[in-house]
């Protein structure tokens, strides 16, 4: 038998009417008595129970509870599976709950069709789908994580990584080649480097952006010169009259918001005030306002009046995050000219509603394809996050004074955990810096 | 003319490993060798162990092998290194009389009544072909070897060690000379062979430092290295080490030195280019480290005496194919060795090995059935590493003779285990030598444990002489039960405090070997409080205060293990065709055909392999498994 209990999402990522969470492995039905404080669980019977934090006591969720005893299950292990109602946000928090409790850790991808394979439980023609489904969805979450790992992430994976593998092979020098005049200041820096790596892991898990963004959606800011209709594009936007309309220049003052579903994506939008030098200090902070929500937006839609000449202040807004806004079409022809600005642009009329539906196309497909999730990266997260927590975890138990051999377990063993996020770090990794970094040989 | 079950071709460490193995299961086994006088010869530096070394000369001595009990009848300096860090990255090292020490390997030899020592040069080998030859199923088997001689031998089985002579060159300076050892024939025809049958061979290369006269050193000046008072021996059977003990020293290179090199670099083929293949990485010549790490103002050499009564002195240290009188200007830069005179110049040496990936875990070649590949020919290097693979080879090679069940030591078992699957599964591009680093298991698997870990299942098989079954068997017996005594023990944190035991004051009741596991408690603690534990035998009391030592670790380890056994069960039948697989990409069924990984769990270790792709592959292995019972 596997010697751990593992879990996961057995529905998609998404919002839905039911989630369904499942759990594998001998810890499975005391995780379920955990939760429910009710011991009499029958196999094969569905049970309606009140999931609760197992140490602070709250509710999580309502769910339909079921038991499925080994080996008549689908991985052939004691099975439990919990039917959430289908909201991120218990998704999330059951997710959560159950990585906490020790013994329990997230599945790897097509770790519970490996299970029910390896204690014969799968039919082969299924099996061979389900290698085909996985394959698709690791092929997926391939091309998401090649995304995801460009930038920041990854260059923060890269240098923990780098640095672990030089703490390891530092020490492993050490051990395994200790007639070498290999400097004490290696042993000496460990404290150190642990110490940072520890500090390192911590903030990473602390920084939440990417999940704050998934549970508050997404923001988009309307910006542009003053009177060019944004409130206009907003009260559209909104189908109703959100914001205060005039012909009257810095009109909107404070930031106004409106929440829409897109993409299955709580979206807000914000108007904002014209961008201009302000006529007086309300207007002005209403100004700094817009500014500081555009730069922290999602998405920009930068809004230019047809028939007034491309001012420069929206014109330097312009990003990968930002979508060109010609309004009034109505009024004036839409522009020839005005080189790329233009060329990009979609033309509307806030007022008429002419160009609308393509504006919402054009937003839609940005939020798809900049933000689109499947269920494979959400687990590839939470995955990430425990795997950080438990490399964290075999860094915190190092301790000094304890024999180098046992630091190096340490150490290596958060090594996998990271090297299950990267890609493996292997046995050459720690050599090739042992090999470059001492001269080593007799 | 003879007939026999198995032959090795190739006496060297590799070799007597192998024939000793197979002699030991009663194969008949015919050991030929150019020359018979060069068995055990120590061609490089005359020591045997070290860290990771050592462990694998345990495993071979647990085997019942030959190294561990040969040393410990030359062993001529002990050192038990990493004495200061814990057991599970200790390693016992000797250096040995390099004459005592091929004496003994020759002696023990002869003792084997199934053995026999052939002096001819094996020039082809003979092959009943395959009917699907050039297909890449396997390209017939192997029946007998053809000799120099002309005569022909017969075996079903053969073992081949050819160590550094496949086509060997060495290289001295501008000098190139074809040879397997200074003197030495090579084997060309070999060589040819193996091409022929189209084993995918490439080149390594290793270097030896010069050999220095004793009398001409001034020792006087040099630091004195002792050996440890109280030798450690390698061999389970070897009560005490009697041999003589003496010192080593140490001098050191210096700028001096470094300028000779330096300036002469273009003639050292290394550097020259008339080398172009890969040496390893962490038994540098000296002109790589003074190129390498140019910031340094000196190395470390170790003056190795080669015998009790042999003036030739090993200096470990300064391997190099710079020319001759290179050589000589350059040693006498350095201290203690001014006036020293060489009795032989270093050199480098170019030999072809085979791509290991050709191998089962049982050493024999997919290519060619009842063929068998041990030690440098593999791409290793080290005497022990070529030791460790000569017992799983020359093992093997007698099982399948006499049509019994393979033996195949495991990453969890055994660091043989693991030097075995790193060379099949990834295949090497410098000599591999084992590290303690390369073993995932390396607090299971330890120097002081081999017997535990392997003499028993040897026992099974029968390659264990009675006198070491028996000495065995009444070790296990003890550790048992000692160990259930220390379990049976136990007290609570308010007994303990009476015997100066300080503990938790939790009322929880602790069994002895919990009670050990805590830094603040030491054996003598335990004694006060139950003297009958002072009376158990030293090797078992330290394997106890190991375990406790390592508690926790230990047990995480065992899970680790569980799991790897699980997948390691998962046999991928030998001729599977990866072809039909729907849902592997073709990138990973080209990794899978070339590695043909024989488990499951071997096929997860290679580059690249996707969970997908596992779940795919077994659920083909069980289709077709249930197609042939059906049919």
């Amino acid at each position: 038998m596997f010697s751990d209990t593992i879990f996961a999402l057995a529905t998609p990522h998404a919002k839905s009417g039911v989630a369904i969470l499942r759990i594998s492995g001998k810890l499975a039905l005391p995780t379920l008595i955990k939760l429910t404080a009710k011991t009499n669980w029958q196999p094969n019977l569905a049970a309606l129970s009140v999931l609760r934090h197992p140490s602070s006591g709250e509710t999580i969720d309502c769910a339909l509870c079921l038991y499925f005893a080994a080996p008549r299950s689908f991985t052939g292990e004691d099975v439990v599976e919990l039917h959430l109602h289908g909201s991120l946000a218990v998704i999330r928090e059951m997710q959560a709950v159950l990585s906490e409790i020790p013994g329990l850790r997230h599945a790897e991808p097509g770790e519970f069709t490996r299970r029910a394979f390896m204690n014969g439980k799968m039919d082969l023609l299924e099996a061979e789908g389900l290698a085909d489904l996985i394959e698709a969805e690791t092929l997926q979450q391939k091309r998401q994580s090649q995304a995801q790992m460009h930038g920041e992430m990854s260059r923060y994976y890269e240098s923990l990584r780098t640095q672990m593998v030089r703490a390891l092979a530092h020490l492993e020098a050490y051990i395994d080649f200790p007639e070498e005049e290999i400097p004490e200041s290696v042993i000496i820096s460990l404290k150190d480097d642990i110490h940072q790596m520890v500090n390192s892991i911590t903030s990473a898990l602390d920084d939440g952006r990417k999940g704050e963004r998934l549970r508050e959606g997404l923001t988009i800011a309307i910006i542009g010169a003053p009177n060019a209709g944004k409130s206009s594009i907003l009260n559209r936007l909104a189908g109703r009259d959100a914001a205060i309309v005039s012909p009257l220049a810095g009109t909107t003052r404070d930031i106004i918001e409106i929440h829409k579903e897109i993409a299955g994506f709580p979206v807000t939008f914000l108007d904002t005030a014209g961008l201009r030098d302000a006529a007086d200090s309300i207007e002005e902070e209403g100004v700094r306002r817009a500014r500081q929500r555009a730069a922290s937006a999602d998405l920009k839609l930068i809004v230019f009046d047809a028939g007034q000449p491309i001012d420069s202040e929206s014109r330097g807004q312009i990003d990968a995050n930002s979508l060109i806004v010609i309004n009034k079409i109505d009024l004036n022809s839409p522009r020839e000219s005005g080189g790329p600005v233009v060329a990009n642009a979609i033309n509307i009329s806030a007022l008429t509603g002419e160009g609308m539906d393509a504006l919402m196309a054009s937003i839609t497909q940005f939020i798809q394809q900049k933000y689109h999730t499947s269920e494979s990266i959400l687990i590839t997260r939470a995955r990430h996050r425990e795997l950080l927590e438990a490399a964290k975890a075999h860094l915190r138990r190092i301790q000094l004074d304890a024999p180098l051999e046992l630091t190096c377990e340490e150490l290596r063993r958060a090594a996998v955990c990271l090297g299950k996020i990267t890609g493996k770090i292997s046995v050459d990794d720690v050599l090739d810096v042992v090999f470059s970094s001492f001269c080593i040989g007799k | 003319m003879h007939t026999f079950d198995v032959i090795i071709i190739g006496g060297g460490h590799a070799g007597t490993e192998a024939a000793s193995a197979a002699a030991r299961l009663g194969a008949r086994t015919a050991l030929i060798t150019q020359k018979a006088a060069t068995i055990g010869e120590m061609s490089c530096n005359p020591a045997i162990g070290g860290i990771g070394k050592g462990t694998l000369v345990r495993e071979i001595d647990a085997l019942d092998g030959v190294m561990g009990r040969a040393i410990d009848r030359a062993g001529i300096h002990y050192k038990m290194l990493n004495s200061s860090k814990g057991p599970a990255v200790r390693g016992p090292r000797a250096q040995a009389d390099r004459k005592l020490y091929r004496q003994a390997v020759q002696e023990i030899l002869r003792e084997y009544e199934h053995l026999t020592i052939i002096e001819d040069s094996v020039e082809d080998l003979l092959l009943t072909p395959s009917p699907f030859q050039g297909e890449g199923r396997g390209e017939g088997d192997v029946r007998g070897v053809a000799c120099a001689s002309g005569r022909e031998i017969r075996a079903p089985k053969i073992v081949l060690t050819t160590g550094t002579f496949l086509n060997g060159l060495i290289h001295l300076g501008e000098k190139k000379i074809r040879a397997g050892r200074v003197g030495e024939a090579p084997s060309i025809g070999l060589s040819n062979t193996l091409k022929r049958l189209g084993f995918n061979t490439g080149r390594l290369k290793t270097g030896t430092p010069a050999r220095l006269e004793g009398k001409t050193i001034n020792w006087r000046i040099l630091e004195e290295q002792k050996g440890d008072e109280q030798p450690t021996p390698f061999s389970y059977l070897t009560e005490r080490v009697t041999v003589p003990q003496i010192s080593c020293f140490i001098t050191h290179t210096n700028p001096a030195t470094h300028e000779i090199i330096r300036e002469n670099l273009h003639r050292s083929p290394m550097y020259s280019g008339q080398i172009e293949s890969s040496g390893p990485r962490y038994c540098p010549s000296i002109e790589d480290k003074v190129v390498r790490f140019a910031h340094r103002e000196r190395h470390q050499i170790f003056l190795e005496p080669e015998g009790l009564d042999d003036d030739t002195v090993y200096p470990n240290g300064i391997s190099t194919s710079l020319p001759e009188e290179v050589q000589h200007a350059l040693i006498k830069t350095i201290p203690g060795l001014e006036k020293a005179t060489i009795l032989r110049p270093g050199y480098a040496i170019e030999y072809d090995y085979v791509d290991p990936r050709e191998l089962k875990p049982t050493l024999e070649t997919k290519k060619v059935s009842g063929l068998y590949f041990a030690g440098q020919i593999n791409g290793t290097t080290g005497y022990e590493e070529a030791g460790g693979q000569g017992a799983i080879a020359g093992l093997n090679a007698a099982l399948a003779a006499g049509g019994s069940k393979p033996f195949i030591l495991d990453r969890s078992d055994a660091y043989i285990g693991v030097m075995i699957d790193d060379l099949i599964t990834h295949g090497t591009t410098e000599p591999y030598r084992m590290f303690t680093s390369r073993s995932e298991y390396r607090l299971s698997l330890r120097a002081d444990n081999a017997d535990l870990r392997l003499t028993s299942r040897a026992i099974d098989i029968g390659c264990v002489s009675s006198h070491r079954a028996a000495i065995y068997r009444n070790k296990e017996v003890i550790h048992n039960v000692s160990r259930e005594t220390f379990l049976n023990l136990s007290m609570t944190p308010n007994e303990a405090m009476a015997y100066g035991i300080k503990l938790n004051q939790d009322g929880i009741r602790r069994n002895a070997l919990e009670l050990l596991s805590n830094p603040n408690v030491t054996y003598d603690h335990l004694v006060r409080r139950w003297p009958q534990l002072g009376e158990i035998r030293p090797d078992i009391k330290e394997q106890i205060e190991i375990e406790a030592m390592y508690s926790g670790y230990l047990d995480r380890q065992m899970e680790d293990i569980e799991s790897f056994k699980k997948e390691e069960k998962m046999l991928i039948p030998e001729n599977f065709d990866f072809d039909p697989l729907p849902s592997i990409s073709n990138e990973i069924k080209a990794k899978l055909k070339a590695a043909r990984p024989a488990t499951i769990g071997s096929a997860s270790r290679i580059q690249g392999m996707t969970p997908a792709a596992l779940v795919a592959l077994m659920a083909h292995i069980r289709k077709s498994e249930q197609l042939k019972k059906s049919a």
